[in-house]
């Protein structure tokens, strides 16, 4: 087993994550929904789950999330001594260039924007100290500071039609999409910071999406775009068969 | 050909407690190998960098994969919230019956139960000779039952603390936390199966009636009485 695509920043650690991973990693690779053990249903039942995982969608959007239930706190002292994080490249995904780096703000949008790390800064900052939900299970807490997507859909002027928000990165593809709501809750942010430090690379530097109301793998790492559509998105692993609207 | 020759059969079961009741046992069986499938994830309990909790003699031990339902993760998620929907339903649709037609008052373990339970226990310690008088289950059964409806709302419960552990912070407050709560869905398994192991030993030693009873809904066994 060579042919891994999904790498663990600290993998070392966590022997049995990192074997997890790889099976994921392998299984996307092969483009097959089965691993190596267990039985999933079939090409005959997983259509009927897949349909089912939408209706959940709907519930976990429409019934059990709220765009002004924020996520509790935590007193920094509570953070975790690690975060776990990942990337699908071969290697850690770098700029070669930071300082030319922009986030492109497009899609169904009034005033189409280009902004650095500075610009973002430069706009109304939001910190919390949240727990990190993984859909493996694990949780962690640390501290993450940004803008929240609010704030810079606001300055790009939202068009009516946007019902989706389109994240896409520099790592190998990687994207997710998300329903408008959530992407404009108050706690999602676009994060350059963590911990009280500037956003590491094993986390998504420069920027990050980050949302305590999301699993893990909703949170887009390395953003290179934002975009606003009118059409459903897809994503990395929710088109391999996670839950799309993956809320918690 | 032999002629009947214990008491008449008497009605037992209505359909909608024989349907309930095997719908909940292959679902639940479902839920749990989905379970399994997804406990493989990350197979421990706590924080990450924190404290575990104890015990969990499964601790970073996978399952078999003959009795995990999924294949990898995603696949037992959605085999789990796919099978949830109709688990729920039937048991809620069981305990609707049980109030509407008022035989939870046979079922439900209430505190004057509580001598005849004693009296039971001793039968079954051979401590007293005869069997005791009872309705349709015997005070020991009602415990049994009664808490099993608990553990199912229990699962339920700590399975939205999990699940929408942001949105129901509050309920996952109540069990002292996403990890407590992993803990605790976790635990209600073993309860689960190892209550599955007595009831099928308990029907076949004492009253292999009771399983065609549950299947026809006629009983023709040796404790026919009822409340």
């Amino acid at each position: 087993m060579t042919d891994y695509n999904v790498r663990r920043y600290d993998g070392t650690l966590y022997d049995t994550d990192r074997r997890t991973f790889l099976k994921l990693g392998l299984a996307a690779g092969l483009g097959s929904i089965v691993a190596a053990c267990g039985w999933d249903g079939g090409n005959g039942v997983r259509p009927l789950l897949l349909d089912v995982s939408r209706l959940n969608d709907w519930v976990g959007e429409k019934i059990l999330f709220s765009e002004r239930r924020l996520a509790p706190q935590y007193d920094v002292a509570e953070r975790s001594e690690r975060l776990p994080s990942y990337f699908i490249s071969p290697e850690l995904p770098m700029l070669q260039n930071p300082s030319a780096w922009r986030l492109q703000v497009g899609g169904l949008v009034r005033q189409p924007l280009s902004l650095s790390v500075a610009d973002l800064q430069a706009l109304p900052r939001t910190t919390y100290t949240v727990k990190h939900h993984c859909v493996e299970g694990w949780s962690a807490i640390a501290t993450w500071h940004g803008v929240a997507v609010s704030v810079v859909a606001e300055r790009a002027g939202l068009l009516p039609q946007a019902r989706y928000v389109r994240f896409d990165s520099f790592d190998s593809g990687y994207f997710n999409g998300w329903d408008l709501a959530s992407a404009m809750h108050p706690q999602t942010i676009l994060a350059y910071g963590m911990n009280d430090n500037i956003l590491p690379p094993t986390h998504g530097a420069p920027l990050r999406l980050y949302s305590p109301t999301k699993l893990g793998y909703k949170m887009t790492k390395y953003l290179v775009s934002m975009t606003f559509t009118a059409e459903r998105p897809g994503g990395y692993w929710e088109d391999q068969g996670y839950p799309w609207f993956g809320g918690v | 050909m032999t002629a009947p020759t214990g008491p008449p059969p008497v009605k037992r079961h209505h359909w909608i407690v024989r349907l309930t009741h095997w719908l909940t046992f292959v679902l639940l069986a479902g839920m749990v190998m989905s379970g399994l499938q997804i406990y493989a994830a990350y197979a421990r309990f706590g924080e990450r960098g924190g404290p575990y909790y104890a015990p969990n003699p499964f601790e970073n031990k996978a399952f078999p994969a003959t009795v995990r339902l999924g294949g990898w993760l995603a696949g037992g998620l959605n085999w789990h919230f796919t099978l949830m929907w109709p688990l729920v339903i039937g048991g809620v649709l069981y305990v609707a019956y049980l109030v509407a037609s008022g035989e939870w008052r046979s079922l439900v373990f209430r505190p004057r139960d509580v001598r005849g339970a004693i009296e039971m226990q001793k039968y079954y310690l051979r401590l007293r000779r005869e069997h005791p008088p009872q309705g349709k289950h015997n005070p020991l059964q009602k415990l049994a039952y009664s808490f099993i409806i608990l553990l199912g709302v229990l699962s339920v419960l700590t399975g939205f603390a999990i699940y929408k552990p942001t949105q129901l912070s509050w309920l996952t407050a109540l069990f002292g936390g996403f990890q407590a709560a992993r803990y605790w869905h976790f635990w209600a398994v073993w309860i689960f199966v190892a209550f599955l192991i007595v009831h099928v030993i308990l029907v076949f030693v004492v009253d292999p009636a009771s399983l065609r009873a549950m299947i026809t809904g006629w009983y023709r066994g040796r404790f026919p009485s009822h409340d």
